[in-house]
């Protein structure tokens, strides 16, 4: 069972579906009684850095996902805004995030006449630089949809998993022990993203 | 490199499936969800719906309809035609879509762009502009499912939709709509100088080549593809298919 997190960001549905297609059950839930008996948590998230953290504090979550990530030790994983809130802060916003992987998140930054896009958007591969469990049996380099202007830079290259290029790298997808983020949907990334998911129901 | 985002664009009256001609006499093709059902199994990219007539018969999105099509799709989906109020568009984005088509409201309604972006930001809003080049060869924007002409030059138009927050501009050439003739190559490219945010060309795609033609020559940042992926041939029955991928990719590099 993938509990789903729902403070109120983000498309739920369609993430629940894709689990429902690979044959997971998942649950969409703010509650902290559901939260607390979690074996999974995925962490959604579309929008604005701060407006999440704000959120997260509002409905009172973020004391029992501190607890279910770094004392229970359950696998999380943190996707597209999901992932940056992971870091200890954004160049988006002025507040703390979790802080549960040591890094930053920061904004595209490019020449006004440059060709490159902000927000980067659009199916790009990630190229694995280390093997996990989360990223097992894709294939050398696999392509997932990104929608995003603000990318997350990990401090300690070994919390590197994989690294997409957009005017530069960046890093895709990390990991801190039981704590994973991807910076792309894998909801909406085909077989990719079924398999990615499916992998990490099977942590 | 980023993959070019090659997109069918689907065109809707209400539950049905259609192609128009230059924005006329809507064809029917089929049931939205078989359709969508082939194009999960062919990997699209990214696929656009746009409820044609919403606005003109002055309709609520179909939200039964892109309910469904959301359960189906794992990928990215747009949505377009009669999103007027902030809770219609709350509720489509609640449902599994990405983004936002607003036509008729990007010009009545600017502040409407810029609520949606500080909301879900800017990548969740296509701002979609209809232009039509007259027989002195000068553009003019339509409003309206094309039924309503606009007085506002089209770069201006264009730079004040992405000033509003919108992050995309999807860009149809409404007399080049279901002819495969190619793309309108020339507003393209100065509409993709003209602003920052990716430039969708839709309108005139009937092969590879045209589509190769936007992307290179235009500066389009995306494609839409109508007629081509709904018919087998201009002229001929209706096939739902897409273009050779590995081709794609070859041209596309």
């Amino acid at each position: 069972m993938v509990t789903i997190i729902d403070y109120g960001m983000g498309n739920l549905g369609s993430i629940q579906n894709m689990f429902k297609r690979i044959g997971t059950a998942s649950e969409i839930t703010g509650d902290k009684k559901r939260i607390a008996s979690a074996t999974k948590i995925l962490l959604p998230g579309v929008g604005a850095f701060d407006a999440a953290m704000e959120k997260i504090a509002e409905t009172n979550l973020l004391e029992i996902l501190n607890k279910k990530a770094l004392e229970d030790k359950v696998p999380v994983l943190g996707i597209c805004l999901g992932m940056q809130l992971l870091t200890n802060g954004s160049e988006e916003g002025n507040l703390a995030g979790l802080g549960w992987i040591d890094g930053e998140t920061i904004k595209f930054n490019f020449a006004e006449n440059s060709p490159l896009k902000v927000p980067h958007m659009g199916w790009n591969l990630i190229h694995p630089i280390k093997a996990s469990p989360l990223t097992a049996d894709l294939p050398p380099e696999p392509r997932f949809y990104f929608v995003h202007s603000y990318y997350v830079q990990a401090k300690n290259p070994d919390n590197v998993l994989s690294i997409t290029h957009h005017g530069h790298g960046f890093h895709s997808v990390v990991q801190q022990q039981n704590i994973y983020g991807a910076q792309f949907h894998p909801e909406k990334s085909h077989k990719f993203g079924m398999q990615l998911l499916a992998n990490f129901s099977k942590l | 490199m980023l993959k070019t985002r090659v997109i069918p664009c689907l065109q809707l009256i209400g539950d049905s499936l259609v192609k128009t001609i230059k924005f006329k006499n809507p064809a029917y093709i089929g049931d939205p969800i078989n359709t969508v059902r082939i194009f999960n199994e062919l990997e699209v990219d990214e696929l656009c719906f746009l409820d044609i007539r919403a606005t003109m018969e002055k309709r609520q999105p179909n939200i039964e309809i892109l309910h469904q099509i959301a359960n189906e799709c794992f990928m990215p989906l747009s949505y377009g035609g009669g999103i007027n109020d902030f809770e219609t568009a709350r509720t489509i984005m609640s449902i599994g879509f990405e983004k936002l088509v607003v036509n008729t409201q990007s010009y009545y309604n600017p502040d409407f762009i810029t609520q949606l972006s500080r909301h879900f930001g800017a990548q969740a809003v296509v701002a979609s502009i209809d232009i039509k080049k007259n027989i002195l060869g000068k553009y003019h924007v339509y409003v309206r499912d094309g039924s309503e002409k606009i007085d506002v030059p089209i770069i201006d138009y264009a730079k004040r939709l992405e000033k509003a927050g919108a992050g995309e501009i999807l860009l149809t050439a409404m007399e080049k709509d279901g002819t495969w003739s190619g793309f309108d190559i020339d507003i393209i490219r100065k509409v993709s100088q003209a602003v920052a945010v990716p430039v969708i060309a839709n309108g005139g795609a009937g092969n590879i080549t045209h589509i190769e033609e936007a992307v290179k020559s235009g500066h389009a940042s995306a494609v839409c593809l109508g007629s081509m992926i709904v018919y087998q041939q201009k002229g001929m029955g209706v096939l739902v298919n897409f273009p050779d991928k590995q081709e794609l990719e070859k041209r596309l590099q």
